[in-house]
């Protein structure tokens, strides 16, 4: 007889049944939850529960509902709160190892968000690179995560007029999704910022999308290059991009903002989610660390088709995604080039490698343009 | 002292806080759940652990549906409707025509006291059916319940359905093992069911876990149909081609009172009780969960501007041959009763019979050139 040591009413419901009763059937399952949830890991920790009531059942569900993705390999489970990162260490270190390429429970992740120690960056050929953009997200300590706050908790996480004192190259506007006028809601869709209710069965299912539109909203500064979302599969989510290839001055700003903003929280006594193993504690396993995805939307119609493009990608650290995101495949020979990491580099080494190593894919593919071999242009693996 | 954690979590927030924004919504969950009701019911909790923003969920991400009046609400146990009474009771009586917490509801499966219904017109009746849904007293329901529990039902289901036998001897497919002929099979005799994409359920949390311990049992005549744990426990469907309404009723009736019979010798009677009569899901199939249906050919009649008036006199309601979500197509409508709780399923299988027949009587009519004003039934 399994030891029961919860009180709480449905994980005592569930006890009822034997652990192989409740355990999910993952035989038809790929994806990192699938890969290392046993039954017996199962059974220690399926009577556990955080402070705010987030369980085992609540972290894989999503997981147990996707079995799989045709482009990417998903994770499979979510964080509720900053505590599930702890209670399930038992589940969560491992997916951890296996997504973030063997990252020890005991290793510790650094930050670095001074965009000083980028070296170069601002002159990726325009040519080839349309467009430049560092994104992050960040969750506020003390509140539960998108797939288990409350109504009330997603409102008091963000303070809507918070925003409003940033100035300068900062100063922008908050357009809340419940009340956009139909002419922002327009304006904002030809910016390419309007973001809309997940339709990502990866998404539904861990409840992320409960209460739409309620307290969801998108802030962005006059000239268009600094964006907030808010509420949508992070507390925060924050965007630094513009056309052409200066990736410097994405950088640069993005880190200027992001300080500025976790000084607006602070003064309101709210700090950013952070520690010394995880770095910033987000809502999926594959954003801790940095959270950071820097990419350029970039022309590489004849290296994309060379036999040795997802290797030299590998080498580099990086990957490549459709222009539409991460679900979409690539249009016209235009690829996402963007750093394949987050945890266990900073923020300016994963920078770093986007612009070191799309400087080298733009060489590559003026060399075959001219007919000629890259072969002794491939990379070691970084 | 057995806790419900997140609840008690969110009770930091005040009810201010916490209560939904139902400005722009339109559904019977909208309607009924004022601010103090909410006040007085978040902090409570069923003993299975179901909570108020457990039950109002679904209608607070599902504003209002263009077809349809959604009810908002759900129930995720059999005690939900007793500890969140204060929504459920107004809910209930705006959805069943004025239905009172004190009212009790009559159950009548015996097919006899049915009058007629065994020749409706077979050149405009192309099916009758009658569906209806069952819960299994003991487990959680499918917004709420585990994988252990939905199993355990799914085990009782197959035991009480293999045990059948003379015509409605048949077999159980589980969704998960089915193998590509017994799905194409399935889909052709328009059986299969799949996992739901409505965002009504899917808010629920009806489809977790999806395709765990959901199946599909027929008899060989394939006129007698059970699905397991899908929107409900059970949904029991008896059907056949044409409008013999009588045989379906009578097979559906000796169908269920075996299966009955079978769950309770296990102790697992279905959930029941004298107020709500059949414990369901959505507060929408409490009392009967009976839909009595055709689909029946009306062109003309359809297009009559009284059409709508004469089925809301009959009780009656119509939908597009293709279920709840669709509309009609080629003058061919789904005509069912409209009622659920405080009448009978005799009662409301008569209503069909007796609708029906009138509206075939004034389609004839209609098809002649005369007037139909004179047929114009009174409200029943």
């Amino acid at each position: 007889p399994e030891k029961i040591r919860t009180k709480e009413k449905a994980l005592l419901m569930k006890m009822n049944y034997s652990a192989e009763q409740e355990f999910p059937d993952l035989s038809k399952h790929n994806n990192h939850m699938a890969k290392v949830l046993t039954l017996d890991m199962y059974e220690r920790l399926r009577d556990k529960e955080t402070s705010s009531g987030f369980t085992l059942d609540d972290v894989i569900q999503t997981g147990v509902d996707n079995p799989g993705h045709p482009f990417i390999m998903t994770v499979g489970c979510v964080a509720g709160d900053e505590e599930t990162y702890d209670v399930f260490k038992e589940l969560l270190d491992p997916v951890i190892e296996d997504r973030h390429g063997g990252y020890k429970p005991t290793d510790k992740h650094k930050t670095d968000l001074n965009p000083e120690n980028l070296q170069g960056g601002d002159d990726l050929d325009p040519n080839y690179v349309l467009s430049s953009r560092v994104r992050t997200g960040r969750s506020i300590h003390g509140f539960c995560l998108p797939p288990h706050c409350s109504r009330g908790e997603r409102h008091a996480a963000f303070p809507s007029e918070g925003l409003s004192v940033l100035d300068g190259d900062l100063k922008g506007k908050y357009y809340a999704l419940k009340n956009m006028t139909e002419e922002e809601q327009q304006q904002l869709i030809d910016d390419h910022f309007l973001f809309d209710k997940p339709v990502s069965p990866l998404l539904l299912a861990s409840g992320m999308a409960r209460d739409w539109p309620d307290a969801r909203g998108i802030w962005h500064n006059d000239n268009k290059t600094f964006l907030v979302w808010v509420n949508e599969e992070d507390h925060l989510r924050v965007i630094s991009m513009q056309k052409g290839g200066n990736m410097r001055e994405v950088f640069t700003r993005f880190c200027t903002g992001l300080t500025k903003i976790e000084a607006l929280f602070k003064e309101k006594g709210h700090e950013f989610m952070w520690n010394e193993h995880l770095g910033y504690v987000l809502t999926c396993p594959s954003n801790l660390g940095t959270g950071l995805r820097a990419g350029v939307h970039v022309k590489l119609p004849n290296l994309s088709k060379h036999d040795k493009f997802g290797e030299v990608l590998k080498r580099l650290r990086l990957q490549k995604r459709g222009t539409g995101g991460v679900d979409t495949a690539a249009v016209g020979g235009v690829f996402d080039i963007s750093n394949a990491d987050r945890l266990g580099f900073s923020e300016v080494e994963l920078v770093q490698m986007v612009v070191d190593g799309v400087n080298l894919l733009i060489e590559m593919e003026k060399q075959l343009e001219n007919g000629e071999s890259i072969d002794d242009l491939i990379p070691d693996q970084k | 002292m057995t806790k419900n954690c997140h609840n008690d979590y969110k009770m930091k927030f005040s009810t201010d806080e916490e209560y939904p924004d139902l400005l722009k919504h339109n559904n019977h969950m909208s309607k009924a759940l004022t601010r103090e009701i909410y006040d007085k019911l978040r902090s409570k909790s069923t003993p299975s652990g179901f909570t108020l923003d457990d039950c109002i969920q679904t209608g607070v991400d599902n504003p209002g549906h263009p077809f349809i009046m959604t009810v908002g609400c759900v129930a995720g146990d059999e005690e939900s409707y007793e500890v969140f009474k204060g929504l459920f009771d107004p809910v209930i009586s705006d959805r069943h025509g004025g239905y009172k917490p004190t009212d009790k509801h009559k159950t009548d499966l015996n097919f006899e006291n049915l009058k007629g219904g065994d020749d409706l017109d077979p050149n405009y009746v192309l099916s009758s059916r009658v569906r209806t849904g069952r819960s299994i007293k003991g487990f959680t329901l499918p917004p709420h319940n585990s994988r252990g529990e939905r199993r355990g039902i799914e085990r009782l289901s197959i035991e009480a359905l293999n045990s059948l036998e003379g015509e409605f001897k048949g077999k159980y497919y589980p969704l998960k093992d089915m193998t590509e002929k017994e799905q194409e099979q399935l889909i052709a005799d328009h059986f299969l069911f799949d996992k739901p994409i409505s965002p009504l359920l899917l808010a629920a949390g009806m489809a977790r876990d999806w395709p765990d311990a959901r199946g599909i049992w027929h008899n060989d005549n394939k006129t007698f149909l059970v699905w397991v744990n899908e929107e409900d426990h059970l949904r029991v469907i008896s059907m056949q081609k044409g409008g013999n309404m009588k045989e379906v009723f009578r097979r559906f009736c000796v169908g269920l009172k075996k299966i009955e019979e079978i769950f309770k010798k296990h102790n697992h009677g279905f959930m029941w009780n004298e107020h709500i009569g059949y414990v369901l899901t959505c507060p929408s199939n409490l009392g009967t969960g009976l839909r009595g249906g055709v689909h029946v050919k009306l062109p003309k009649l359809s297009t009559h501007p009284k059409f709508e008036e004469i089925l809301t006199r009959l009780r009656l309601q119509k939908r597009g041959t293709g279920g709840v979500d669709t509309a009609s197509v080629g003058g061919v409508f789904d005509i069912s009763n409209a009622d659920r709780l405080g009448s009978s399923e005799v009662e409301q299988v008569q209503l069909v019979v007796d609708g029906v027949k009138l509206m075939i009587e004034m389609e004839k009519k209609l098809e002649k050139g005369g007037s139909i004003d004179d047929m114009i039934p009174a409200q029943k």
